[in-house]
């Protein structure tokens, strides 16, 4: 295939391109410090898991294969959110498996698409990063990444090299946030008291840093912190092992308010 | 037959659709084909018996024949301060025991209300998982393993077998099963309430084991 | 029983507002995910046997009318009957005839909960039989007239003050003035009234947890001891099990009951396994003279047909349920019906149409902790996913929900006006959040009542990357 490029495509994902661009900027840095280089596809838009768990069949075909598409040319594709990694990897091989002229593309896409821990662990053998944070931190496995990919030591592995970070094991970090996508607003009251269980968690471990893989989960976490006037932070993974963590955390303001 | 035999049996092959005709069914019914056995089942040793009884609370005690069966159990009762009338199961292993030198009083019969120590001769036991395997016929009615107080159950170490499959072989090699095989760890138990294990529920609040050491199979 | 799935919603509030409850789901939420993981870590070849299970139930499905005329034809052989039943009315009118026949007044029965399926009790007692559960969980729930809220742990939700309450108003002529404060004093009571109760019945009825096809025996698990008592002491016995309980051989049974315990309570195997076949044998001085088995479909040769059938391996170990964020948050009754958790939520549309219960497979996160816990393996997320897309193939079209979802979809597919929107939108919401998040937002109350939103930081990644910004 003469056309596939090198490069490693970044398949931002629809809630790191809107709300946390700083997440996109810090896995191009990891992928490029892996030694890859880095395109940003600019047609894409979503994976399709909201029409995709909606029962929304038709819809989430079609997205999917407008992503088949998008990124087809490339060597690899890296997703910084094991749920989008795993629509791609383990749910479009089936949506499209009785399509004829996408069932071979969609397997192909899901051969080389990566959650982005487990690319720079497992694919490009990275061992540890140059960053430094002084804090105590707490990491959620967020479900899809854990139960459909696998990933669970490589974001230990390389957050263990951070230079000055406490890792604290939570007892559950293996339980459901309680965002679930369409979930958390169908059902308000039942997301929150699952979410709630997840920050009594958190917060015994006595971190003041929650760590994860996928921003829905940590949208979901910080949003209950500071509801609840917690001082408790948020951010992605990769913000800290890119050593981007100077940004506010996520629904933190850029300029402490005042008073 | 009945219309919902037909009706029931239709909807299940509708359902199935097309299949080979044979599909391994006969053949999986007169040769079973062995399970996964876990390492533990896989010695019939008395130490891996012991672990799982103890894990579940039976309590066991040796006796190096049965003559000495009775006093041992003489021994468990007075220890705990029990009664020393017990109902024996019509076993003729158990019935020529010297159970009066033991100054035990027996009778003989199936499992009442009142009885509250009974005395059952166990078919097998399972290192595996430290089970007793108790079968129901004319020398050991069932209500003896489910209505006393204190269940004691004697076995032969030579009947101890490793894995449940064990037990299974030797009760094919008798013949049709018995109208009911009870495969017994522990006594009754609830956690019911509150979540609180709690002992002796319905049958027995206490299982004791009296293991005669007469070598292995 | 009438099923409430229906106001899924509205039952979960109740729970959640309901304190006990909520102390009784916290116990569970500690206690059962950890004795599993125990009972699994002493068991190196839990996962093989695992596979072994689902290869079992795959080939007997595949074959589930010549196991099941197998399994009749050896019932009978060891003096039984079998009696098919197509739904719950046919096996209601079949149970209650049998106990017409043997001129019964009273009936215990062990724990089954296709015996909640088809509401047995009711149709029981509604014809003049005195029908008294012995399992002590299903004894409490069966006083207080509630449905099961767990299959293994049906009395789960209440709490000890509770049970004594039930039974002084049960128990009536017991002392009004005595202590009922320890769990064992409220187990000795029963055990007391329970066991005359056992004494007297004319007919036991006991659910299935397996059948055995090589040898027509039915198989009954249980910690109390209570189905031994229902199977031995009444004259007549009857096993309610539906179709898909049948597997092959002996061997086949013991692989299935390696996992199921362990799977169920973190024991290695139950206290009691018993395995019936016919009824009382020439010279048994105990048993019943009468082996009854009433083979029941409701619904799951429907299953088989296709998205479905791998829920036929489910056995019942509850194991979804104790490891389950919904089930954690909510417990068993707000799903409505028999059937609780995850297994609940992909069984109770089937089996009482999609309509009363399509909330409960929209009841969950996907977070698939039920399919990795799952002894069977079943892919639950993929089957509530199946529900899923049903319940929007024939929903109605015009919910605000898939009015946003519509929009969305469209702006997805346009890779330009996307980028341009979602800019546009997030650069807005960046400058109205004064601290970073809000506290409220219009359309989005049902996140905001709760939690408050993340602010947007502002500007689009992919634009801003492909502008050549690189932090
Ligand atoms: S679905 Fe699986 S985990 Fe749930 S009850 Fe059935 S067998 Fe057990």
């Amino acid at each position: 295939m003469a056309e596939t490029s090198p490069d490693v495509a970044l398949f931002a994902t629809c809630l790191v391109d809107a709300f946390r661009p700083s997440v996109g900027f810090a896995a191009a840095k990891l992928v490029e410090e892996s030694g890859s280089r880095v395109v940003v596809p600019e047609a894409q838009t979503c994976c399709g898991q909201p029409a995709y768990n909606s029962g929304d069949r038709a819809t989430a075909t079609k997205i999917a294969k407008q992503v088949v598409d998008t990124f087809a040319p490339f060597a690899a594709v890296v997703v910084p959110s094991g749920s989008c990694a795993g629509m791609i990897k383990q749910h479009y091989p089936a949506l499209l498996a009785d399509d004829p002229a996408y069932a071979a593309k969609a397997k192909a896409l899901a051969a080389k698409t990566h959650e982005l821990l487990a690319y720079l662990v497992d694919v490009r053998k990275m061992t540890r990063c140059a960053a430094r944070c002084s804090r105590t931190a707490t990491y959620h496995d967020s479900c899809s990444g854990l139960r459909e990919l696998g990933v669970k030591a490589q974001p230990r592995t390389l957050l263990k090299s951070v230079d000055g970070l406490a890792l604290i094991e939570a007892p559950n970090a293996e339980t459901c946030c309680g965002f679930g996508g369409t979930f958390c607003v169908k059902y308000p009251e039942v997301s929150t008291r699952i979410v709630d269980a997840k920050i009594t968690d958190a917060i015994a471990t006595g971190a003041d840093l929650v760590l994860g893989g996928d921003l829905g989960c940590l949208m979901t976490i910080a949003g209950r912190l500071s509801r609840q006037g917690s001082t408790v932070e948020v951010r992605h993974v990769a913000e800290v092992l890119a050593g981007l963590d100077d940004r506010p955390a996520i629904g933190v303001a850029k300029t402490p308010p005042q008073g | 037959m009945s219309v919902a035999r037909a009706a029931v049996l239709s909807s299940v092959r509708r359902a199935l659709g097309a299949r080979p005709s044979a599909s391994g069914v006969e053949a999986r019914l007169t040769e079973p084909p062995p399970g996964v056995i876990p390492a533990r089942g896989r010695n019939d040793s008395v130490a891996m018996f012991l672990e799982g009884a103890a894990r579940v609370g039976t309590t066991v005690d040796r006796a190096a024949s049965a003559a000495e069966v009775p006093a041992r159990i003489a021994a468990y009762l007075a220890e705990r301060n029990l009664s020393t009338a017990i109902k024996l199961a019509p076993d003729p292993d158990l019935r020529d025991l010297p159970w009066a030198e033991a100054q035990l009083q027996t009778r003989e019969g199936r499992g009442e209300d009142h009885d509250t120590v009974s005395v059952v001769q166990a078919f097998a036991a399972v290192a595996e998982t430290g089970t007793l395997v108790m079968i129901s016929g004319a020398e050991s009615p069932t209500t003896l393993n489910c209505l006393p107080d204190t269940h004691i159950v004697v076995v032969h170490s030579r009947d101890l077998v490793g894995a449940y499959d064990d037990a299974w072989a030797r009760l094919r090699a008798r013949g049709a099963l018995p109208r009911l095989v009870t495969w017994i760890t522990g006594p009754s138990r609830t956690a019911d309430i509150e979540q609180e294990i709690l002992v002796g529920i319905h049958g027995p609040r206490r299982l004791h084991v009296v293991m005669i050491d007469d070598g292995q199979a | 029983m009438d099923a409430t799935s229906h106001t899924f919603s509205a039952n979960a509030r109740t729970a959640l507002a309901d304190v006990k409850l909520q102390r009784a789901l916290d116990r569970l939420a500690e206690g059962f995910p950890a004795r599993r993981r125990d009972a699994v870590a002493r068991l190196p070849e839990f996962d093989a046997l695992r596979d072994a299970a689902v290869a079992i139930k795959d080939h007997t499905i595949l074959n589930l009318d010549r196991y099941l005329e197998r399994f009749e034809a050896k019932v009978l052989e060891a003096g039984g009957r079998v009696h098919w039943c197509r739904d719950a009315a046919e096996a209601r009118a079949t149970i209650l005839s049998i106990c017409t026949r043997a001129k019964a007044k009273s009936v215990t029965k062990g724990k089954t909960m296709v015996g909640e399926e088809i509401a047995i009790n009711d149709h029981l007692a509604a014809n003049g039989l005195d029908v008294v559960e012995t399992d002590l969980g299903e004894y409490i729930i069966q006083l207080r007239g509630e449905p099961p809220s767990h299959i293994i742990a049906p009395a789960i939700h209440l709490s000890k003050d509770q049970v004594a309450d039930t039974f002084r108003k049960a128990h009536g002529t017991l002392p009004p003035a005595r202590p009922l404060t320890e769990s064992r004093a409220l187990l000795e009571e029963a055990r007391t009234v329970l066991r005359s109760r056992f004494l007297g019945a004319d007919v036991g009825i006991t659910g299935a947890n397996f059948l055995i096809a090589e040898t027509g025996s039915t198989v009954t698990v249980t910690n109390e001891g209570n189905a031994e008592l229902t199977m031995t002491l009444p004259r007549v016995h009857i096993v309610l099990a539906s179709i898909e309980k049948v597997v092959p051989t002996l061997e086949d049974a013991a692989t299935m009951l390696r996992v199921l315990a362990r799977s169920a309570t973190g024991q290695d195997v139950s206290v009691y396994t018993s395995f019936a076949t016919g009824p009382r044998r020439p010279g048994d001085l105990d048993g019943p003279e009468e082996f009854n088995v009433v083979l029941l479909d409701n619904g799951r040769s429907a299953m088989l047909e296709g998205e479905l059938r791998e829920m036929l391996r489910c056995i019942r170990c509850g194991a979804c349920l104790n490891h389950c964020p919904v089930y954690a948050a909510v417990g068993g009754h707000a799903y409505g019906w028999v059937y609780s958790g995850p297994m609940g939520a992909v069984l109770t549309p089937a089996l009482i149409g999609l309509d009363p219960a399509k909330h409960l497979p929209e009841a969950s996160t996907l977070c698939g902790r039920c399919e990795e816990v799952c002894p069977m393996r079943i892919p639950i997320p993929k089957m509530l996913r199946h529900w899923r897309e049903r319940s929007w193939q024939r929903g109605p079209s015009a919910t605000r929900s898939r009015f946003g979802l519509a929009v969305w979809a469209f702006v997805a597919a346009r890779p330009r006006l996307y980028r341009w929107a979602t800019g546009a939108v997030a650069a807005l919401l960046a400058r109205l959040a004064t601290r970073g998040r809000f506290a409220w937002l219009p359309f989005a109350s049902a996140w905001t009542g709760t939690r408050d939103f993340p602010a947007p930081e502002g500007r689009g990644f992919v634009a801003s990357w492909n502008r050549g910004e690189r932090r």
